[in-house]
């Protein structure tokens, strides 16, 4: 595959790595036990420990290590029985600490690899360098007011897993895959609720370029995308900078870049001459953080099926494609409708690549079309899988199968009932479709006399004519079998 | 390791303190005398000794994961010098 970019004077190769930055799906805060919930009213939230009174001690939230334990194991990833929390030190208001605690030297999970599929059936590894247990800040609204920042601190100290890939992307696509196989690993998982519109997951990009097979340039960092599509943007945007400033015979300084919405730019967010300086070290208020192995084997039990086991369940039970299986498993919701449709009737075993493309096409696109989501899509598998026994044994055509799930979707009834009630069934009577084909070229003598001549391309006009007539019901293969035959005897 | 004039002007800015010059030469002279004490320990052969970080041999207490509801607004900005709509009100930050 080739992933080179092209500047005005040579090729280049982007390299990348994301930190991502994923909320634990927990009750309560990473150090205190206040309310996790989003879109409470301000600062409503808050204990004396996330407001950093004095004397206030933290205490670290048991599910939120088990969390971010069970992740460690979703990203095949080494889980570390001893791991520490450090202070990392700066100012900003939404941190009232002045600083957050942080893992540094010793996180509590080591190093991982996930799986990302592509298109053309090939995959591809990511490795993941570490994932550590931190908090969040908390929230601050620039926007409001000319003169004033306000701040809110309800999710300051909400736990968040630092996932961080090694640089191993190439491309913004590869970047969007990543972060999706990561999100649908969480989700199944339940360890985040990946609402990347609430910000309960959001990623830093990193990202250089170089000349294939030189040295890694030097990179710069976007801080806090939280739309995939925001990621690949920002990638574009930030790679045709440093290639532009390469070219032209400049070097790339190292610096943290902020990406603006709106125009689609990148900009530097923090000059050098504050360039941070965390110093790091052990918190004084927290001991060791140590695991047992027992500890870490419950844990591992109580891991459900993730996305690639499933993925390989689908293709070999299934017959599926790589890719189509991946699109199956990307969302828990997604197998779980597969899942229910399919075993809905014994028959649909053998039509699987039938039952994926009804839902991730067809049905896909009418739940956009509504802005609706799976979970609460109108149509329920069971019904989906009674559509398609009916185009799988004949019935009723793909066509017309269409405007039935439409019409499923709107109205709630079953396929049987919207069959029934519209005389849908398709036309398979010999007979009757052969009167039908009689009078259509009964009615174009030119039209037959053209395609007598040559002119193939009219067969799909006479298709058409009968479709028409039988109102799209007929059965299409036998409509094209008897119409070639009927024309062909003229000759 | 000594501490030099630079150094405190920088620890002094991560620090968001404001020093003058005499104060930071009295900064100066205290810190590098903490330091030469505390440099006393490199005296001391550590290889092969494990980093000590617990003297209790006690472990982490955990807590079960249970949220309070804590209402806290009212409270936790009673000591804010502004505040608006529940929101702390700070000097603007552009970044």
């Amino acid at each position: 595959m080739n992933n080179l970019i092209k500047g005005e004077k040579y090729d280049w190769e982007m390299v990348i790595g994301l930190e991502i930055h994923a909320q634990v799906k927990s009750n309560s805060k990473l150090f205190s036990s206040s309310s996790t919930k989003f879109g409470s009213s301000p600062n409503s939230q808050v204990s004396l420990v996330d407001a950093a009174m004095p004397g206030m001690l933290p205490v670290i939230n048991k599910y939120c290590v088990e969390q971010a334990v069970k992740t460690g194991i979703g990203l095949n990833a080494k889980i570390n029985n001893y791991s520490v929390f450090d202070r990392k030190n700066y100012f900003y208001a939404d941190l009232p600490q002045g600083y957050q605690i942080s893992q540094y030297k010793y996180p509590i999970v080591g190093e991982g690899k996930v799986t990302i599929d592509f298109k053309d059936g090939t995959s591809k590894d990511i490795r993941i360098v570490r994932l550590h247990l931190e908090q969040d800040a908390g929230k601050s609204l620039h926007d409001q007011n000319p003169s004033k920042t306000y701040v809110d601190l309800n999710r300051s100290g909400v736990a968040l897993m630092e996932i961080v890939s090694e640089p191993d992307i190439r491309t913004p696509d590869e970047a969007g895959m990543y972060i999706s196989k990561i999100r649908s690993i969480l989700m199944y998982l339940d360890t985040c609720d990946g609402n990347m519109q609430e910000g309960s997951l959001r990623a830093d990009v990193n990202i250089s370029v170089r000349k294939p097979g030189d040295e890694y340039g030097t990179r710069c960092e976007i801080k806090n995308l939280n739309s995939i599509k925001f990621i690949k943007q920002a990638i574009n945007y930030e790679a045709k900078r440093q290639i532009e400033i390469l070219e032209s015979g400049g070097s790339i300084e190292q610096n943290t870049m902020l990406f603006n919405t709106s125009t689609g730019k990148t900009r530097p967010m923090r000059n050098k001459e504050e360039a941070h300086d965390y110093r790091y070290f052990p918190d004084p208020d927290l001991l060791p953080l140590e695991i047992s192995k027992e500890e870490i084997g419950k844990i591992k039990s109580s891991i459900p099926e993730l996305p690639d086991e499933l993925k390989n369940k689908f293709i070999e039970t299934y017959k599926l494609s790589n890719y189509d299986a991946s699109v199956l498993t990307a969302e828990k919701q997604t197998s779980d409708y597969f899942n229910e449709t399919i075993n809905s009737d014994p028959e649909l075993k053998n039509h699987a690549k039938i039952v994926v493309n009804w839902i991730t096409s067809e049905l896909f696109s009418l739940l956009n079309k509504n802005n609706q989501d799976l979970n609460n899509s109108p149509v329920s598998p069971e019904n989906l899988g009674q559509l398609i026994k009916l185009i799988s044994t004949n019935e009723i055509s793909g066509k017309i199968a269409k405007d039935v799930l439409e019409d499923m979707f709107s109205s709630g009834k079953t396929a049987r009932q919207i069959v029934d009630e519209k005389g849908l069934q398709q036309v398979t009577d010999q007979g009757e479709i052969a009167k039908v084909i009689d009078e259509v070229i009964a009615e174009n003598p030119k039209m037959v006399e053209q395609y007598l001549a040559g002119k193939d391309k009219l067969l799909g006009f006479f298709v058409g004519q009968a479709m028409k007539l039988t109102k799209g019901k007929a059965n299409p293969k036998m409509l094209n079998d008897i119409l070639k035959q009927k024309l062909n005897k003229k000759n | 390791m000594k501490i030099d004039k630079n150094t405190i002007n920088k620890i002094a800015r991560l620090s968001r303190i404001k020093l003058d010059d005499k104060e930071s030469e009295d900064y100066i002279k205290d810190l590098n005398s903490i330091l030469d004490w505390v440099e006393q320990l490199n005296e001391v052969n550590t290889e092969n000794v494990e980093p000590l970080s617990n003297i209790s041999s006690s472990i982490l207490p955990k807590r079960e994961d249970v949220s309070k509801d804590t209402n806290s607004s009212e409270e936790i900005l009673e000591n804010a010098p502004d505040k608006l709509e529940g929101f702390f009100a700070v000097p603007k930050v552009v970044e």
